[in-house]
């Protein structure tokens, strides 16, 4: 069984253009960003978030906060990942309460991802208001969670994978559909 | 009548090591002539022994049998039977029983249970005090008449010097050897194993060699004062052997045996593992080596087992909490043929001397092959391939840290009174 | 990288990669301590037995805190409640609590050793909570993590261990972990509690050495470690407190001979005024209130890794990680020192 290529959905100035497109929905949507932060998940959304923290700054100068959450303590599916699993710490250097947080994340798959980093969250105080920002909404939800700011929905088949590579983590910067062939 | 055929006859006592037919007539040999010489006799059952070594049948001068009060762990016939594999014709049974063997009805129980039951001869050791407590002199007198060959308070030294001294003159008068397990009490108090860097390491309490010297002094020093013949037992440290190399010097009858697993393991082996517990305690390198070196230069008198069989449920415990030995009777000879022989430390000879003329030496007897003696033979073979497993031993016991282990060399029949009681 | 454990019995056997593993493992679990909610549902729906034959209410209590915070039940033994005192062996206790399915057993013991006779027979993942004088691997490590928050490393420090080390577990946890990462120890005691052997117990290469004045045994310290000096004496001959004060108590004013900022390290519970002073033990150079609360991520992040989950067939998932020198100690090999 090997992985091949299908498609490649999005261009390194294609993610970069909606990033700052999301940005500025961010902005208008929130209704003054004083109590506006975002929070990047481990370990994609991390860099997205700090991008589109940037791109605010060039937006009237709003300078926004960005927190790291780390998921794996919460996820429901602990048995697959346990023993492979690496913790990683968190990093939310303000306080939640009475926040507008904006948790962001590279896909939007079953949401129980998102399920989970509303645990964390809410582990940490009471954040006034939580909205989800994705680069790729893929479909195929488990959970009753939708995404209020989105880069693209894209179909896939429950085998395709949607491979967003970040140049902070990866070598290079583009989303690709791959799928597993016999 | 059994003749036993083209073997390799090693014989300490004529120095004897040549090619020999040996024809035993009931109890005893009625003939050894060189091999090829002696007719089959009618009716004489013969054993070819080409290939194999002959030698007067082994005497193992230190063994728990367990009998009376410990017949979980073992019994007479199943102790004897474990013997007899192991090449032994002859087991001296130490007196730590339930009861203690200090009187002459429970020394008379043994010998009507061997009599019926055993595959090779027993010969009691008698308690030295009552029940060795170490209080009273034991009734050493009737038991001797009643048939034991030394006396002892083995598992722990006799109590103390002033007994140990009434000890040794009534022996002396009685002329029976005074078999010492050597033990400062004060020093040992609480170890489990030797003190040294593996002990501290695993956090397992220890006992200094000086444990076991500090008490090899006292006794010898006693043995100078009464003229007693002492033997110490499962000799384990060089300080000991220093004392006992001095008496020797000194034309003291002071005699002593060692372990198989001392000459082999050292404090170093020693694991989380109850099989790796006795006392004394597998000591260190530089005694180990001391040990070897006694053996071949003779200041080692005797190898002996100190088969200590505990059934598995006493030893499957936490260390600390383990009691104290290890079986022997089925590795003695291969191990000593591994760790002495086959490194060329010693000569074949000197290892039969070690297990026969040695050990008899000490109880004040003869062993040897040639007409009139007593028909016990071991027949063994230096090469034979085997692995000693516990699980198929013939003792209840299965406490032994040579499971599982490779040897070169093995016993191959038994033979006591004339009649074949193991062969393999 | 991810270091998978069947069993926590020991730090001897551990290299630096997965002593470090495990410290960076309790990170987060730190975090969680500073949370307003402390609970997680990681380990929800198991259980975690506490099989405690020793006496111990710290111990006890941070295990038994760290798998509730994890979202675990527990089960509890206690020495002196127990059937123990009807003569039970420690095997049968075990053997009793196992048959009642916990995911995970705890246990301190007054046997070296007692840990690891324990998981040879159980399939469970066994933590070894202090056995005997051996070792305490959770101690070590919340000890190392503590010290690598305050420093910023636990590599190439100087560590003066004060007291009775020969008895010592926590000790030697310690001369296992820090010792890996360069550290260089001073034992410094009563004679007869610091014997030469000990220079011997940690891996090669590491500097350990005796030293028997205190004054001496401080000089250029970056971390001090003060060990309890045990009143009820379980080891004879009994030292006079009034000597042991005299000559080996951490005040203030000895403390000035180390590094000015020396960490001072308890296991705990102290015996203020005796082994340390009430001023040295409150100072700012002490670290006993965080070794606490680190005790509890420490152990947090121990349960978690040999706990959390199942694999496919129902067997531990880290039973394929074989790491030998965290599986329990071996059948008997061929016993190799000597017969050469």
């Amino acid at each position: 069984m090997r992985i091949v290529e299908k498609a490649q959905l999005m261009s390194a100035s294609e993610i970069d253009r909606t990033l700052q497109r999301l940005a500025h929905e961010i902005v208008e949507k929130s209704g003054g960003t004083k109590h506006l932060a975002l929070i990047g998940i481990r370990r994609r959304g991390v860099p997205l978030a700090q991008r589109i923290a940037q791109a605010m700054r060039g937006i009237d100068g709003v300078d926004v906060p960005v927190g790291t959450l780390d998921i794996t303590l919460y996820r429901d599916d602990l048995s697959k990942v346990a023993s492979h699993a690496v913790l990683q710490s968190s990093d939310i250097s303000f306080g939640v309460d009475n926040m507008d947080l904006v948790l962001v994340d590279d896909v939007l798959y079953t949401g129980r991802t998102i399920r989970a980093a509303m645990n964390g969250l809410f582990d940490l105080g009471r954040p006034k208001r939580v909205s989800l920002c994705v680069l790729i909404d893929r479909g195929h939800r488990e959970m009753p969670i939708e995404s209020q700011f989105t880069g693209r929905v894209v179909q896939t088949s429950p085998t395709e994978i949607i491979e967003v590579r970040l140049r902070e983590i990866d070598s290079e910067e583009r989303v690709v559909l791959v799928d597993r062939v016999d | 009548m059994l003749l036993v055929k083209n073997g390799r006859v090693l014989d300490p006592a004529s120095k004897a090591d040549v090619a020999m037919d040996v024809l035993l007539d009931g109890e005893k040999i009625a003939d050894v002539a060189a091999a090829g010489k002696l007719s089959a006799v009618n009716d004489a059952e013969v054993f070819d022994a080409s290939g194999l070594i002959v030698a007067p049948g082994f005497i193992d001068i230190h063994a728990h049998l367990r009998e009376p009060g410990q017949e979980s762990s073992e019994t007479i016939e199943t102790g004897t039977r474990a013997a007899a594999r192991g090449g032994f014709t002859a087991v001296c049974c130490m007196p730590n029983t339930k009861p203690v063997n200090d009187n002459a009805s429970v020394t008379r129980f043994i010998l009507d249970r061997a009599k019926a039951a055993a595959s090779v001869r027993v010969w009691p050791i008698g308690a030295a005090s009552v029940g060795s407590k170490g209080e009273a002199v034991a009734e050493i007198a009737a038991m001797k008449q009643a048939g034991i060959v030394a006396v002892s308070d083995d598992g722990k030294p006799i109590a103390t010097a002033r007994l140990t001294r009434q000890v040794m003159d009534y022996c002396r008068s009685l002329d029976i050897p005074v078999i010492e397990h050597s033990e400062d009490v004060s020093l040992a108090a609480g170890a489990v194993m030797r003190e040294g860097v593996t002990s501290t390491r695993l956090g397992l309490a220890g006992m200094p060699g000086a444990a076991e010297s500090v008490c090899v002094a006292r006794d010898v020093q006693l043995a100078e004062l009464t003229g007693a013949r002492l033997h110490i037992a499962h000799l384990s440290a060089k300080g000991s052997l220093d004392q006992v190399r001095w008496a020797k010097q000194r034309d003291l009858r002071v005699t002593c045996e060692v372990t198989p697993h001392h000459f082999t393991l050292i404090d170093e082996d020693v694991q989380y593992d109850s099989r790796y517990k006795m006392n004394p305690p597998l000591a260190a390198r530089e005694d180990r080596d001391a040990l070897l070196a006694g053996l071949a230069d003779g200041t080692v008198d005797a190898i002996a087992t100190d088969h200590a069989p505990h059934e598995p449920a006493l030893k499957d415990v936490e260390f600390d909490r383990a009691p104290f030995g290890i079986t022997g009777f089925e590795t003695a000879l291969a191990l000593a043929l591994e760790q002495l022989v086959h490194t060329g430390r010693i000569s074949l000879m000197r290892m039969v001397e070690l297990f026969t003329t040695g050990p008899a030496r000490v109880l004040g007897m003869e062993r040897k092959i040639a007409a009139g003696q007593p028909a016990d033979l071991t027949i063994f073979s230096t090469d034979r391939a085997w692995t000693f497993r516990a699980a198929e031993s013939a003792s209840k016991s299965r406490n032994s840290p040579f499971d599982g282990r490779a040897f070169k060399g093995a016993p191959v029949a038994t033979v006591v009174a004339g009649r074949i009681v193991f062969e393999n | 990288m991810t270091h998978r454990f069947r069993d926590l019995l020991a730090l001897e056997p551990l290299n630096a990669d997965e002593l470090t593993f495990l410290l960076d493992q309790s990170k987060p679990f730190q975090e969680i301590q500073r949370h307003p909610l402390k609970k997680l549902a990681a380990l929800r729906g198991k259980t975690v037995a506490l099989a405690f034959f020793e006496s111990s209410t710290r111990t006890r209590l941070s295990f038994g805190t760290a798998a509730s915070r994890l979202g675990a039940d527990t089960m509890n033994l206690q020495a002196e409640a127990s059937s123990l005192k009807k003569g039970e062996s420690l095997l049968d206790t075990v053997h009793t609590l196992d048959a009642m399915k916990p995911d995970c057993l705890v246990i301190r013991h007054a046997a070296s050793g007692a840990a690891d006779f324990v998981a040879r027979h159980l399939d469970i993942p066994v933590i070894n909570a202090g056995d005997g004088t051996h070792e305490h691997p959770s101690q070590g490590l919340l000890d190392a993590l503590t010290i690598r928050d305050r420093k910023g490393t636990i590599a190439n420090l100087n560590v003066t261990i004060l007291g009775d080390i020969q008895h010592s577990r926590v000790a030697r946890s310690n001369i296992h972990l820090l010792g890996k990462f360069g550290c260089r120890f001073t034992l410094c005691g009563p004679a007869m509690w610091v014997p030469r052997e000990l220079e011997k117990i940690a891996a090669p290469g590491v500097s350990v050495r005796r030293v028997f004045r205190i004054e001496e045994a401080l000089e250029g310290a970056d971390v001090v470690l003060v060990l309890r000096v045990q009143t009820e004496r379980l080891h004879e001959p009994a030292l006079s407190p009034d000597d042991y004060i005299l000559l080996y108590q951490l005040s203030g004013e000895r403390l000035r001979r180390a590094q000015p900022d020396a960490l001072v390290l308890h296991p705990g519970p102290m015996n203020r005024g005796i082994e340390i002073t009430p001023e040295v033990a409150d100072s700012a150079q002490s670290c006993v209130l965080d070794q606490v609360t680190n005790g509890i991520a420490v152990r947090m992040a121990l349960l978690f890794l040999l706990t959390a989950g199942d694999s496919e067939n129902g067997e531990h998932p880290a039973a394929e990680a074989q790491t030998p020198k965290n599986r329990r100690s071996t059948d008997v090999k061929d016993p190799s020192h000597a017969s050469r």
